[in-house]
């Protein structure tokens, strides 16, 4: 039998009798990290840049340990890679690729979106990001830096986007309910609906 | 062996204009597009098991891993220095300038 040509089903219903037999793993860690992964949507992600944006506390601790401030809201980063937190201000915009192969922060971001992975999507990141991100509309002005950041290594990293106007005296579950997985990728930026 | 924190916010640095890859079966994290570059140390992220032996089961030993930042336009000699790339490198690949 190849491994490579096998139903995939039936391939994880072997790896996880081998990790279970050999006492690598438990069936309830097995469990445990599959609900994990199920939980990691862009939700959780906004949830976070909604409550910094209403509680500077709390704002300070995110760009100081993304991981940490995520257990706060209750996000399990327990085995997953450091976070880290990008923030943009009126002088840099920050961008997140991996131009080595998928580093995501799934924890707090879920899946990436399919073009994340793309040799389109990374090549045009590092070379031409002010033209990558147009196609999504998103025009960086002149006198702001683009700060493309590839994830290469151990972190993974969110951008913390800036509070649009126009949402004074919205409540987090508001303001959550507006930013989106690319603006936390840095794509495009909160927008409030029309 | 002990780490060896020699690089500060600020050192400039050269990444290796090294191909292992040339040499052999090998798991390298820093990207081609960077070998050789120049950038700017902008703070140790941490010390990690080195990914060149972890990716085939081998005693790893912790290596500092630094955010580095690099002139985009520099990078690409083309377009206007403005905008930055800013990557995850290991001790190992940087030279101080």
């Amino acid at each position: 039998m190849n491994i490579l040509e096998t139903e995939s089903d039936r391939l994880l219903t072997a790896v996880r009798a081998l990790l279970t037999n050999k006492g690598i793993l438990t069936q309830e860690e097995i469990s445990e990290r599959i609900a994990v992964t199920d939980k990691g949507s862009p939700a959780q992600g906004a949830r976070m840049v909604a409550r910094a944006w209403t509680d500077p506390a709390y704002r300070a601790r995110m760009l100081a340990d993304g991981a940490q401030a995520a257990e706060e809201m209750g996000i399990m980063m327990r085995g997953l890679p450091p976070l880290g937190v990008l923030e943009n201000t009126a002088e840099v915009h920050n961008l997140v690729v991996c131009t080595l192969c998928s580093c995501y922060p799934r924890g707090v971001l879920g899946y990436p979106p399919f073009w994340f992975k793309s040799a389109a999507y990374r090549a045009r990141a590092v070379r031409d990001p002010r033209g990558l991100v147009g196609e999504w509309g998103t025009v960086i002005p002149d006198n702001v830096k683009l700060r493309v950041v590839d994830s290469t290594a151990d972190y993974r990293w969110m951008v913390l986007p800036e509070r649009p106007a126009g949402t004074e005296g919205w409540s987090a579950e508001q303001l959550a309910a507006i930013v989106r997985e690319g603006d936390m990728i840095g794509v495009t930026t909160p927008r409030v609906p029309a | 062996m002990p780490i060896a924190h020699l690089l500060k916010p600020g050192q400039k640095v050269r990444v290796k204009l090294d191909w292992p890859e040339t040499r052999g079966p090998c798991h390298i994290r820093t990207p081609h597009y960077l070998r050789g570059e120049l950038g700017t140390v902008i703070r140790h992220l941490g010390d990690y098991p080195n990914p060149e032996d972890l990716a085939f089961a081998r005693p790893a030993d912790l290596r500092p891993l630094y955010h580095v930042a690099f002139d985009l336009a520099d990078v690409w000699h083309e377009g206007e220095s403005k905008d930055e790339l800013l990557v995850e490198l290991y001790a190992h690949w940087l030279e101080p300038v």
